[in-house]
């Protein structure tokens, strides 16, 4: 879709004591695209999350930011640069309605005073804007909505700052079918509204159905990053679990020039292989 | 690649406004969702007056129900700050002694040490201060779960209450600005004027509240609605300043007594600005959203252990203020002031009035209301000559009671999907 990425990392390294979780990691992530990142438990997706949003500072490597080099050393950081995280638990509070969920710890006021139209109104947009209608009133306890439902106001609350890239952890993992397909077309949405999206799943179906990009992390290693059209569903399983697939992957250089390797540097190297 | 999101529709929740009809079918599939509030406390208020009345018609007398005020004021204002400490699901056991020492503070002060009766409140405020931001320390800074640091309160400041009041004398309360607390009434004129101001002020809140929010375009409760709840407030005010504002000296030649307590007005303004914080400042809503959720609230940014903390000051300067009127009621400060039942009242108060013990829910009114609940039983029991045992036993069976509907609501919420 755009020739530069909004989010770009290279030679990232982290280690924890001995441990080396990331490894020269190089990652993009385009305005107007899912980008899915996949990876077996361990192999360090939640590490490289948690680097990009400032929780962990990382050893080595370059974080480019819509083509400017940025340094982020704390969540604040990121989210003055516009990257807001939804985590897999969420972190709403039941006993508050959508609304004062939406802007917790950022309320708007008037005064010492509460501006509740102001916040209801900015509330009411934001979920409009994400095409939303499956909650009934927003004056509603969270407490009373169904998993999919949150996970939507964990989103739009993500969305609400004027946020460019937003990265979802297992957004879908504990939903059903019905609601799975109402998550995913609202990410599908975040990115046609030209937000940068991150996604992490474990589930193939979900990857296939809204990502633009799959990048595969294997044991630390960043194997692959490559258009979704130009991988395979088996060819994703292997490169998870075996960390190559074909010409894709580690040891091997990448044989299959298609033209999703053109549009993104760095990420067409796969494998940084050491 | 725009910075915010494009907005393309029109709101998001089509709804047709909200009725008259429809507000009441929201309200009654709430409490059937477990959502009760304040329904336990006001049946239960009705049910006790209506068999105390028929049982003993003094109890309906006028005196007695400004009685019923003076009495019950103490375990209210304790109650009012227990409410912050119980939104966290934290308990503070000890903030029936803090106001024991307070008051102690206050009675030396002003009797022993003589000073003007201002600087006597500021001490026991201040007193009740330092308390809460001690145990509120111990708590979120230390660690030590908020049981066991205020149950070390309660019996630390048994022990400083009696060597405050040199083992066991009692100090009496001379000053006239303090013994007027809980013991003098407004000018009936006066009664008049603030229930007025009361109303016209919750009126007007409500209007404005209401065109913004329809000049907005949100949906806004209907005004039928608004103007019951105006209604209903000026009704239960006139109603409540009218009974008081009767003659209820026993010889009128003597002396009359008529009028609002004083300790009402206070009540109400404490009511009003508690109520204020909670619900329209950040501060409130920071409360309830640790209340709710700790994980969530600290990583929107919000400083949890400052709001632990402050919640046990407010408890505690609460819990002054109840002292300072309980010394005011009985004209002395004795080392079982804030002692035996007060407590326990207090939280019964509390949470008969519908706050939630395991946090999150709950509001200042609750303790008003739960309040009055204690107060009735305490002096209607009285009244029908039940000693003191029989007190306990009822106080705390529903007390129990109380708790027992509060986790059943909690259950039925959570099988609901409410809360």
């Amino acid at each position: 879709m755009s020739a530069t990425p909004l989010l770009e990392l290279r030679g990232i390294d982290k280690s924890f004591g001995p441990v080396q979780v990331l490894r020269d990691v190089a990652f993009s992530a385009h305005p107007g695209e899912v980008t899915a990142l996949v990876g077996d438990n361990g192999a360090g997706k939640s590490t490289l999350v948690k680097c990009i949003s400032g929780i962990y500072p990382t050893d080595a490597g370059e974080f480019r930011f819509d083509g400017r080099p940025v340094t982020i050393n704390s969540p604040r950081d990121a989210a003055a640069l516009g990257i807001e995280v939804v985590y897999q638990d969420l972190a709403l509070c039941d006993n508050l309605d959508i609304v004062q969920n939406m802007f917790l710890g950022r309320e708007k006021r008037s005064g010492i005073v509460l501006d509740e139209p102001t916040m209801e109104q900015m509330a009411a947009d934001t979920l409009a804007g994400l095409s939303v209608r499956t909650v009934k009133s927003l004056r509603q306890h969270v407490s009373s909505l169904s998993g999919g439902q949150r996970q939507t106001v964990a989103i739009a609350k993500a969305v609400l700052w004027n946020s460019r890239l937003v990265i979802l952890d297992e957004p879908t993992a504990a939903l059903g079918v019905a609601q799975t397909a109402q998550v995913l077309e609202l990410v599908r949405r975040l990115a046609d509204n030209g937000l940068a999206v991150v996604l992490i799943s474990h589930n193939m179906n979900d990857v296939f159905a809204v990502s633009d990009r799959v990048a595969a992390l294997y044991l630390g290693q960043m194997v692959a990053q490559v258009k979704t059209t130009d991988i395979t569903h088996s060819q994703v399983v292997e490169l998870i679990t075996a960390g190559r697939s074909g010409g894709l992957g580690l040891a091997t250089e990448p044989a299959n020039g298609g033209k999703g390797h053109g549009a993104q540097p760095a990420g067409s190297n796969p494998g940084g292989v050491q | 690649m725009t910075s915010t999101v494009v907005r393309k529709d029109g709101p998001a929740a089509v709804t047709p406004p909200p009725t008259l009809g429809s507000h009441v079918r929201n309200y009654v599939s709430r409490v059937r969702g477990g959502d009760i509030g304040a329904l336990p406390a006001v049946l239960g208020l009705v049910v006790l007056c209506t068999v105390f009345s028929v049982m003993r018609p003094t109890f309906l007398s006028a005196g007695n129900f400004a009685n019923l005020f003076t009495q019950g004021a103490a375990v209210t204002l304790i109650a009012m700050g227990l409410v912050f400490v119980l939104l966290l699901g934290e308990i503070d056991l000890s903030a029936g002694f803090a106001s024991g020492v307070c008051a102690a503070i206050l009675a030396n002060v002003v009797t022993v040490l003589g000073y003007p009766w201002y600087v006597a409140v500021l001490a026991a405020i201040v007193t009740g201060v330092a308390i809460g931001t001690t145990l509120g320390f111990l708590v979120a800074k230390i660690g030590i779960p908020s049981f066991v640091v205020t149950l070390a309160g309660f019996l630390a400041f048994q022990g400083i209450v009696l060597m405050l009041m040199e083992e066991g004398a009692n100090i009496s309360v001379r000053d006239e600005v303090l013994v007027a607390i809980a013991n003098r009434n407004l000018p009936p004129v006066l009664g008049w004027l603030l229930a007025a101001v009361a109303v016209a002020g919750y009126a007007a809140v409500q209007l404005l509240r209401h065109r913004k929010r329809a000049s907005r375009g949100l949906l806004t409760d209907p005004i039928a609605v608004v103007f019951a709840r105006v209604g209903g407030l000026a009704l239960v005010l006139g109603a409540a300043v009218f009974i008081l504002n009767l003659e209820r000296s026993r010889n009128v030649v003597i002396s009359s007594l008529k009028g609002v307590p004083i300790v009402v007005p206070i009540i109400a303004a404490l009511l009003v600005f508690w109520t204020f914080v909670l619900q329209r400042t950040t501060y409130g809503r920071h409360v309830y959203a640790v209340g709710g959720n700790k994980e969530a609230a600290r990583r929107a940014g919000i400083n949890v252990d400052r709001i632990r903390i402050s919640v046990f000051v407010i408890c505690s300067s609460m819990a002054a203020v109840g002292g300072i009127v309980a010394a005011s009621r009985a004209n002395s400060v004795d080392p079982n002031t804030g002692g035996s039942d007060v407590l326990l009242y207090a939280v019964g108060a509390a949470v008969i009035g519908g706050t939630s013990l395991f946090g999150g829910k709950g509001r200042v009114l609750d303790a008003v209301l739960g309040g009055a609940v204690v107060a009735v039983i305490d002096n209607g029991m009285g009244l029908m000559g039940y000693s003191s045992g029989v007190k306990y036993v009822v106080t705390g069976v529903v007390l129990l009671l109380a708790a027992s509907v509060d986790a059943f609501s909690r259950r039925r919420s959570t099988s609901t999907g409410n809360r």
